[in-house]
């Protein structure tokens, strides 16, 4: 086992798909919440297996994506101050700020370092004992425990110099949001790493409040496909609940040292999301035992933002309202190596995983 | 970002891990589990194994697709 190539059996994949098309009896729309599945979805052509009465819709799932102009800005201010050295995931270097991007700043001379682990920043903290770093904390869940861990480590070894600037967001306000905003789904592919941390019980109030499905699902083609039938099958036996389909990484209670980690660092404040605006205790700050770790109150600036995503359709994206296919700019003026919005930015935004995998849907 | 990938564990020394994910070897924190060795398989996710993959669990999903009969 390799736990990937056994996931992507044909036959498998086949059997699945007509299973789906014989237990659906009526039209479904189901909403995946995370980017590793909208990468996944469109990498394996997942739209074009469906019957056509299954419709799949990206969410507000891509972190980079949901992050405003305002975090970007403010990144950049910091990475001008002198003696600053910005430590950031790769993924957030092309995000549109009001006025600049990360990568422009870096091509300036500005000194951004890209990361692969908050392991490493804390490595660039050792080693210039007199520059300050700033670790661009994004991500969901299934990323705010490591930046917990980063900084009770610095903490340990007395790292002054350590900073992070915290735009962690937590999935379920988000996933309430969109349903409150009336966008027409059936169900939720629930995401499967946030989960791992979370555990499928932060999801329990959707199926009881607004009865919808929900499946954790993995991220191989039989995982999804496996997830879509059960999601078709709760809808069908009118039981909407959650469900485990990526059982060999989700536990009912999650990872319960992650989420200690994230208890004891952060506590939930109300965050900005591109799309869905102003959610109540959906982003996670650092707490004030903490605080000298925390960038925003180490480093107050002021920026002046301009948020205004003009003719774009960014917001729409990110709550299923329309597709990328449906913004004008989508390809021509659009495009990752020209990126307007951030959609496109990111590898899992759903205009970039349209665009590099030609799927229409 | 949300990418995580299965990886086996090569060597533990402390809390970091040297993991192998197709033939390439990568560190990994292994601040969030506890009982991991060598050999076992985990998910990578920036740097940290945020899970153990259990084998168990594994072999069960897919015996129970492989079992799945057709409706039609
Ligand atoms: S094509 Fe570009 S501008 Fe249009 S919605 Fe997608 S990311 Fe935004």
């Amino acid at each position: 086992m390799r736990y990937v190539d056994e996931y992507r059996d044909r036959r498998l994949v086949d059997k699945l798909v007509r299973r789906i098309a014989s237990t659906a009896q009526r039209g479904y729309v189901f909403m995946e919440v995370c980017g590793g599945h909208t990468m996944a979805i469109h990498r394996f052509g997942i739209p074009s297996l469906l019957p056509g009465n299954i419709r799949l819709k990206s969410g507000p799932g891509c972190p980079v994506c949901v992050t405003g102009k305002s975090y970007i800005d403010r990144a950049i201010a910091y990475a001008r101050m002198t003696d600053n050295i910005i430590c950031t995931y790769g993924d957030l270097l092309r995000v549109p700020g009001s006025y600049s991007s990360l990568h422009e700043q870096r091509s300036g001379g500005t000194d951004i370092r890209i990361v692969y682990s908050l392991l490493e920043a804390l490595e660039v903290a050792r080693q210039h004992p007199h520059k300050r770093v700033v670790f661009l904390g994004i991500g969901f869940e299934t990323t705010a425990p490591a930046s917990a861990v980063g900084i009770m480590q610095a903490r340990r070894e007395g790292l002054d110099n350590f900073f992070v600037y915290s735009s962690h967001k937590l999935m379920p306000p988000a996933m309430e949001a969109i349903v409150e905003e009336g966008v027409p789904i059936d169900g939720y592919l629930c995401p499967g790493h946030v989960s791992t941390i979370t555990g499928s019980g932060i999801y329990s109030h959707i199926p009881r409040n607004y009865g919808l499905g929900c499946v954790v699902s993995g991220f191989e083609p039989s995982d999804i496909l496996q997830s879509i039938l059960m999601l078709v099958e709760q809808m069908e036996d009118r039981r909407p609940g959650v469900e485990i389909q990526y059982r060999r990484a989700v536990k009912p209670q999650g990872n319960e040292k992650a989420q200690q980690y994230m208890e004891e660092v952060f506590e939930p404040r109300d965050d900005w999301w591109r799309g869905l605006g102003i959610l109540p205790q959906s982003g996670l700050g650092i707490r004030d035992a903490y605080a000298g770790f925390d960038a925003e109150k180490q480093m107050p600036v002021e920026v002046e933002t301009r948020d205004d995503d003009r003719g774009w359709i960014c917001g729409d994206i990110l709550k299923g309202l329309r597709g990328p296919h449906d913004c004008k700019l989508f390809g021509s003026v659009c495009t990752p190596f020209q990126p307007v919005g951030a959609c496109m930015v990111s590898s899992e935004g759903a205009c970039q995983a349209s665009y590099k995998y030609r799927s229409f849907r | 970002m949300c990418l995580s990938i299965p990886a086996r564990i090569r060597d533990i020394e402390g809390e970091t891990a040297t993991v192998e994910v197709g033939g390439s070897l990568y560190r990994a924190g292994l601040q969030m589990l506890d009982d991991v060795q060598p050999g076992d398989y985990v998910l990578l996710h920036a740097g940290f194994a945020i899970q153990k993959i259990s084998d168990r669990e594994a072999q069960e999903t897919l015996q129970l697709l492989r079992e799945m009969g057709e409706l039609e």
